[in-house]
């Protein structure tokens, strides 16, 4: 019986393939040199670049702290544009390998590269507003089905907002990029500024989970596997809501839109369950948080899909989508790394039309207000 | 478990059912002055060494616990039966004695502290009830003399556990810790690895949290960061025989977990080649959960889905995280689990994962 379920649900996605454009909330554009984001920087960082490098937490220079399985550090080994350059860094061949087959409606660019965890945060400014103007100029300009980040220096929210008012006018940007990795917990009043901006002008926020960070990546330690550090990229994500959550940031901005992207989504219904009993026990000592924290998620918090998480049992994943609930999530393939998700393949069960609509479109479209 | 709530205590009365989690009062300095030698009961009064509470579970915060059990008279193992060992009839309670000796940076105090708490729930516990067992607390800054710790009580089988928290120094698959877990093992010592950070590292990614219900949230990242380690540096494949229980970790947030990491490890397994099989296969085969808290909804249909997501029926461990406050009333099986797990949860998952309780617990002993 099962299996007759899974035929008709089958034939429902494919026919629904064809017609529904996909919003793909993860896309990694690559520099085709390492001197490409030069001609957008001011003389004085191109210099300081070439002299002294973008120094960051990393530990080692190079090489990944935490070196991945393919080259490329972590690609798709088929992305590697036949024109040369990394994958991801030529416009007409990410066309061709991901936006026009799979029928890519939209993508929201998530550049790794800006300064937002720069130590040295005026280069970090400078950066950013580098990677802005590159994106313009290199992918939403000559392909509009793409949107840009608006890249800031979280830790500098003068410089943040500075760049935010610089950039808020152009619908090419979807989002206000933000790394969960932040120095002081995601909620911490240093942020606000940022958050009041992002919520004054309807731009939703997207925290991307990044390679590096201030602090362990574990509050046991330092991890020592790539493996295991994947994984604890989801932490980071849990971190960023719950602090959000408890320092209140949603009571005072209830219109802000939160996306934290990249850290799969089974963890979101465990999470809401333990901040809602803690709160409840602890009410307290944070009264300022008005309602359960899951009330909050539901209303301001999105996920996206990818690495979607994988039960030995399809159909157990039924019950997380339930938990989270599909108006939560948006998909998302991470193009072009080795854990991409294939929208044709990523989900292994059957979802209605409704529900494949929202995930795979409506969601995103009406978080990042696209046309 | 369709049970109403009053009815628990016959249910695990009659079961024999064996509390995994049971927390003594806090050793202050006076309880502990006749454990130790003449040195360190010197050191520990010149040097104001007295309480030691970890940040993250202080005693004074009026939410952790019950207050019903607070108001009961008396004290140390007397008000223990009073509250829990009597009234749901207890084959045996497995004390672990949760303090901030993990978190003292010096290891020759540290480990002073341990061997002097560990000959205090012996004298004061152990010898003053027959129902009790416990876990040896470990002195993990100093893993020769954690060693030795094992081997001065590997003699006295109450002692069922040795005991880490989930964020100390390091994470705890490290090999730096492999001397004590082949202590351990060799010995039929579970692996105890119980909320509570020594604040070595920020409990999150972003540093220490304002608030302590952030802190308490986080306990469940700490959980996972370990799971990971143990998977990743080969410790469940190397030390078979030695269960690890995870001790107050909420339960609810491993299956989405053991989906993920077995997911990345077909990917990345070139990285960690001595891992053979699917880190889901290797948890389920050696992970324990104790059950309170179980972080669920409040639907009781949706824990019986949580467990079937765990898919291990070996896996859960019953207990009440006493003096705690984790449930009201009697209810300390979370409502809705199934019946047919029942007697694993209560008392044969126990036995299982701890080789030292006696083997024959059962009704008819």
């Amino acid at each position: 019986m099962n299996q007759a379920v899974l035929e008709k649900d089958t034939t429902l996605e494919k026919e629904g393939e064809a017609r529904l454009g996909i919003v793909d909330c993860d896309i990694h554009p690559a520099f085709g040199s390492p001197t490409e984001l030069a001609k957008f920087l001011p003389l004085r960082w191109r210099d300081h670049l070439a002299d002294y490098g973008q120094r960051s937490a990393n530990p080692v220079v190079g090489t990944l702290p935490y070196p991945r399985m393919t080259p490329g550090n972590g690609m798709r080994r088929d992305a590697w544009p036949p024109n040369g350059g990394p994958p991801a860094s030529d416009l007409a061949y990410l066309q061709e390998q991901l936006l026009d087959p799979l029928g890519i409606e939209y993508g929201i660019l998530q550049p790794l590269a800006a300064g937002s965890s720069t130590l040295n945060q005026e280069l970090g400014a400078a950066m950013c507003a580098a990677v802005n103007d590159w994106q313009l100029d290199k992918w939403t300009g000559p392909d509009p089905r793409l949107k840009a980040s608006i890249c800031v220096t979280q830790e500098d929210a003068t410089a943040a907002l500075a760049e935010i008012e610089a950039r808020i006018g152009d619908r090419s940007f979807a989002q206000i990029a933000i790394p969960p990795r932040t120095i002081e917990p995601a909620g911490r009043r240093r942020y606000w500024p940022i958050y009041e901006a992002a919520e004054h002008y309807d731009m939703p926020i997207g925290m991307h989970s990044a390679a590096y960070g201030q602090h362990t990546n574990s509050g046991a330690g330092w991890l020592n596997f790539y493996i295991e550090e994947h994984y604890a990229f989801s932490h980071s994500l849990q971190s960023v809501v719950t602090s959000m959550v408890f320092e209140g940031v949603f009571e005072r901005f209830p219109k802000l839109k939160l996306v934290v992207v990249e850290g799969g989504f089974a963890w979101a219904a465990p999470l809401m369950w333990r901040l809602d009993k803690q709160w409840e026990r602890m009410r307290s000592e944070v009264p300022h948080v008005k309602r359960p924290p899951s009330e909050y998620i539901r209303e301001n918090v999105w996920f996206t899909t990818q690495p979607i998480e994988e039960p030995e049992n399809n159909r157990h994943l039924l019950d997380t989508l339930r938990w989270v609930g599909t108006d939560r999530l948006m998909f998302s393939t991470d193009y072009p790394h080795w854990d991409f998700d294939d929208p044709r393949y990523a989900f292994k069960v059957p979802l209605s039309p409704t529900e494949r609509a929202r995930i795979f479109r409506d969601n995103a479209k009406s978080v990042y207000r696209l046309p | 478990m369709d049970t109403a709530v009053t009815q628990q205590r016959p249910v695990l009365s009659q079961l024999g059912a064996i509390d995994c989690d049971v927390h003594p009062d806090a050793p202050g300095r006076d309880d502990l002055l006749p454990y130790f030698d003449d040195y360190w009961r010197e050191i520990v009064t010149t040097r104001d060494v007295d309480r030691l509470e970890l940040t993250n579970f202080p005693t004074r915060t009026k939410p952790f616990f019950r207050e019903d059990w607070k108001k009961t008279e008396g004290k140390g193992v007397e008000k223990l039966r009073k509250n829990l060992l009597d009234p749901y009839g207890l084959k045996y309670a497995i004390l672990n004695c949760v303090t901030a000796v993990h978190a003292i940076y010096d290891p020759y105090l540290a480990t002073a502290v341990c061997r002097a708490t560990n000959d205090w729930l012996k004298a004061e516990w152990l010898d003053r009830d027959p129902r009790l067992r416990a876990s040896l607390v470990l002195p993990m800054q100093n893993p020769e003399a954690a060693v030795e710790e094992i081997e001065r009580f590997a003699g006295d089988k109450r002692f069922v556990q040795v005991l880490a928290l989930c964020m100390g120094e390091m994470p705890l698959g490290r090999r730096i810790y492999w001397p004590i877990y082949e202590a351990a093992q060799r010995h039929g010592f579970a692996l105890g690895v119980h909320a509570g950070s020594a604040y070595r590292h920020a409990p999150s990614q972003s540093g220490f949290l304002s608030y302590l219900a952030e802190d308490y949230v986080h306990q469940i990242q700490g959980f996972a960061a370990q799971v990971g380690s143990f998977v990743a540096e080969g410790v469940l494949g190397k030390f078979p025989d030695m269960k690890i229980v995870l001790i107050e970790s909420g339960v609810s947030w491993l299956p989405g977990q053991m989906w993920r990491m077995s997911k990345d490890w077909r990917g990345a397994r070139i990285e960690i080649p001595w891992v053979k099989e699917p880190p889901s296969a290797l948890v389920r085969r050696q992970i324990r959960m104790t059950t309170q808290p179980f972080d669920a909804p409040r639907d009781p249909a949706e824990l019986e889905r949580i467990i079937e997501h765990l898919d291990c029926d070996d896996m859960l461990l019953f207990s009440t995280d006493y003096p705690h406050a984790q449930f009201e009333g009697e209810a300390a099986i979370p409502a809705g689990f199934p019946e047919r797990l029942l007697d694993r949860l209560v008392r044969d998952n126990a036995l299982a994962t701890y080789p030292r309780l006696p083997r024959n617990s059962g009704l008819e002993d």
